[in-house]
């Protein structure tokens, strides 16, 4: 499971931890300018294209569990290798605080399984403290990643609409697909209320961008991994045509352990747990590149101590961990009786939503102070493990042509008929929004423990502040009103105060960042505006970590965006000899 | 089971890959083949079904009132088999290996049904004729008007409902059951015509304006300078 390396190199010009999206964008970047890179993967190979790895277009029953969460967190076809628990490699908690951490051991990482939602932040999203007076601004502006927002378009693929909402700002898209059934419905309720539904922005190719990749066939199953390489994930989209460069080595299964530094405290390379013999290995370098994530990431650095930097590298400022963000997330379902007794059709689509809901409303007039987006799911997919529970409360929702309810429970011919019925008859939307970094929501490394290769893991301490839990309140009033426009029955109950108006634990939506932002202070920051260290001019981070905020937008796009333009300032370092 | 016909069963299933696994079991080869579906699997997910699959949960009993639940729950009608003919007592079975938390209140409650049937009939379920069982299944069946004294039967019944409906139409006779048409290649248009005009929906011009064109598909995609597709 591990890339053969012809002639591995005495030093490297640089070495990159990491090979998901900042990862692998980074290789890609370096390698086109001529630079011979290393590329660090703590997980194994993977290609979707590969019989021996293919999770696409698979059947329900070809899965023993049908298809059931229990090993993989996002079900049994799941591309994703690892979860918010991986065997051998723990992490703590402190003070009772919650914190989950989603890793995936693989070529590629999380890239592979992800939405696919592929928002840009827009101008105000990088200047929130000039908005709300919360947090900080970042040192850049929109107009600094705009340039690169555009070349991940075209390099990548995403499809949209046009729309031109000031913080929505449009790309360079290819066409969405027509919403489904279930999504007409929505915007139809939706629109009742003044809250907008527009096409959603996937870095999926509806159409083909180049002759490397295929374009979507329409089987829903992107978090599978695309075998024609039809979506976005960095081992397809990155590593692959990076390797085609001929100065890309890629090292699987290495852990890496540490960043060494020389003796005036420059990064010289790192140190790795080979996994294949659990030995102890390294790779030396020019320069150092951080893609680990932004746990990950920060985890590397703290781990980093040596005379020069004894609090961990680039860590002077005290700052490397803090400001841990993830988004907020809660859910919601409804029942649509005019859903039930469905004409069937083939309804799959592309993997995932077909249109979406962005910020609508103005922070100043509510009780919170950033905004949210909605995701909206439903339809006549696939069945899978899950398919067909419930009867015992859901079948009264369905009444006979005289408009008698069906008993709830029961058995036989009857039950089985009126689960035919249900099909495709449920409805439901995620909020996913933007917290307030807050200095005491971190990442440390806890003295107390190791992982099954010897390195100190880290320790988390976050909680959510009452600006998200009151972001969550409004977001179950709009859903209510959103599923009760468009005629849906609602279903369990509105999540209350006690908890926390059904805020997922911080890391359940899997786009933490923040750990090693950026700014034009090193007192205060991680990274300068580059992101470069501050104390170490050749060790950059190109991960979720330099973020200052996270927006109410998907993290992936930005994380593309600032590798390339970080990866470009690297070239010029190593042009002006810098670096 | 003798080598040849080993190989053969390895051999035959496309979508199945042979795994060997010793465990010593037969005096006349120690070779038994478990079938395990090949689907993309770690070498630690693979060596986890091999080892669960090799096992048996269920004893002949249960196994047998599993069955007899899972047929009464989901039996054969005009348009699909039953739910064992669609192997779903072979899904619970390995259900109650893969999620442990499954086996007490599966177990428990056979056990509870055959308290019961013990209570009322002096027999166990299986032993009981048909219209016996069935009055035990009536008042476990209907959670709603369940007394309040069945409430663990429910509770199992409920259990039994869920596993043997989500096996059912999760296996491919199930999906075919359901008219399920994805999982293939296809070009998503939208909803069909037909389907908008029962729903009284239609797409507005600007979404078919800016939507995808299914012959649009396959050509290289070129924008104007300000990310305008160029679409001919």
């Amino acid at each position: 499971m591990s890339f053969e390396i012809k002639n591995p190199k005495d030093k490297y010009d640089v070495v990159i931890v990491g090979s998901g999206a900042g990862g692998g964008m980074t290789a890609l970047i370096l390698a086109e300018a001529g630079l011979s890179v290393a590329v660090m993967e703590a997980g194994g190979d993977f290609d979707p294209a590969k019989e021996e790895y293919r999770t696409q277009m698979r059947w329900p029953w070809e899965s023993p569990r049908r298809g059931a969460a229990i090993h993989r967190p996002f079900g049994d076809f799941d591309a994703a290798w690892g979860g918010w628990e991986i065997d051998g490699e723990p992490y703590t908690r402190k003070n009772g605080t919650s914190f989950d951490w989603f890793r995936s051991r693989m070529l590629g990482g999380r890239t592979n399984h992800w939405g696919r939602i592929s928002l840009r932040f827009g101008p105000k999203d990088f200047k929130r403290k000039d908005q709300d007076g919360l947090g900080d601004n970042w040192p850049i502006s929109y107009e600094d990643v705009k340039p690169y927002y555009d070349k991940v378009d075209k390099l990548i693929g995403v499809f949209g609409s046009k729309e031109g909402m000031e913080n929505e700002p449009d790309g360079f898209f290819l066409p969405p697909p027509k919403p489904r059934l279930h999504e007409l419905y929505v915007k139809k309720g939706a629109a009742k209320l003044n809250i907008p539904v527009i096409p959603s922005r996937l870095s999926i190719l509806t159409r083909k961008i180049n002759n490397d990749r295929g374009v979507c066939f329409f089987c829903a199953q992107c978090n599978r991994a695309c075998q024609v390489y039809a979506d976005f994930s960095s081992s397809t989209c990155l590593i692959k045509p990076a390797m085609k460069q001929g100065t890309v080595d890629v090292y699987t299964n290495a852990m890496v352990r540490e960043v060494l530094t020389d003796n005036e405290g420059k990064a010289a390379g790192v140190a790795y747990i080979d996994k294949k013999d659990l030995s102890d290995k390294r790779i030396m370098a020019r320069a150092v590149v951080l893609a680990a994530s932004a746990c990950e990431s920060a985890r590397i650095l703290l781990n980093s101590r040596s005379k020069y930097h004894p609090d961990g590298l680039a860590n002077s400022s005290g700052m490397v961990g803090r400001y841990l963000h993830d988004s907020t997330g809660t859910d919601r379902m409804g029942f649509m009786p005019a859903l039930t007794d469905r004409d069937i059709y083939n309804e799959d689509g592309v993997g995932g939503l077909h249109v979406y809901t962005p910020w609508w409303l103005d922070n100043k007039k509510l009780d919170f102070p950033r905004g949210y987006h909605i995701e909206y799911w439903g339809g006549m997919g696939m069945p899978s493990y899950g398919f067909g529970f419930n009867m015992d409360t859901m079948r009264k929702y369905l009444t006979d042509n005289l408009g008698n309810p069906s008993p709830n429970g029961g058995y036989g011919k009857a039950l089985k008929n009126d689960i035919r019925r249900i099909r495709g008859a449920m409805v439901g939307m995620s909020g996913r929004g933007e917290s307030v970094p807050q200095y005491d929501n971190y990442c440390e490394i806890d003295p107390n423990t190791v992982d099954k290769y010897g390195i100190p893991v880290l320790r988390f301490h976050y909680k959510w502040t009452d600006y998200e839990v009151r972001q969550a309140r409004h977001m179950h009033d709009t859903f209510e009103e959103i599923l009760t426009g468009m005629g849906a029955v609602l279903l369990g109950t509105k999540p209350t105060a006690e908890t926390q108006y059904g805020l997922l634990a911080p890391g359940r939506i899997i786009h933490e960042v923040g750990t090693t932002r950026m700014g034009d202070d090193p007192k205060k920051s991680v990274l300068n505006r580059y992101a470069q260290a501050h104390d170490c001019s050749n060790l950059f981070v190109t991960d979720g970590g330099p973020f200052v905020s996270q927006a109410d937008k998907n993290p992936t796009w930005t994380i593309l965006a600032l590798a390339w333009r970080t990866s470009d300032y690297i070239v010029e370092q190593f042009k002006q000899k810098n670096i | 089971m003798d080598r040849r016909e080993n190989l053969k069963w390895l051999i035959s299933g496309s979508l199945a890959t042979g795994f060997l696994i010793t465990t010593g079991c037969k005096e006349t080869s120690p070779e038994v083949a478990v079938s395990l579906p090949a689907y993309g699997r770690t070498p630690e997910e693979t060596l986890h079904d091999s080892k669960i699959m090799a096992e048996q949960f269920f004893t002949e009993k249960e196994r047998k009132t599993i069955e007899i639940l899972c047929d009464i729950i989901i039996p054969a009608d005009e348009k699909s088999g039953s739910a064992t003919d669609a192997g779903v007592p072979d899904f619970i079975e390995f259900m109650m290996k893969d999620y442990p938390q499954f086996q007490l209140p599966v177990r428990g409650g056979l056990m509870w049904l055959n308290n019961e049937c013990s209570k009322r009939f002096g027999k166990e379920f299986i032993d009981c004729s048909e219209s016996d069982r069935m009055l035990v299944i009536e008042d476990i069946a209907w959670p709603d008007n369940a007394s309040p004294e069945m409430s663990q039967g429910v509770k199992f019944f409920n259990l039994m409902r869920n596993l043997t409906a989500t096996g059912f139409f999760t296996s491919e006779m199930g999906i075919k059951d359901l008219g399920y048409v994805g999982n293939r290649p296809n070009e998503w248009d939208g909803v069909p015509e037909e389907v908008l005009k029962k729903h009284g929906l239609s797409y507005d011009a600007r979404t078919l304006e800016v939507c995808l064109k299914m012959e649009e598909r396959n050509k290289i995609a070129a924008w104007d300078e300000y990310g305008n597709l160029i679409r001919t």
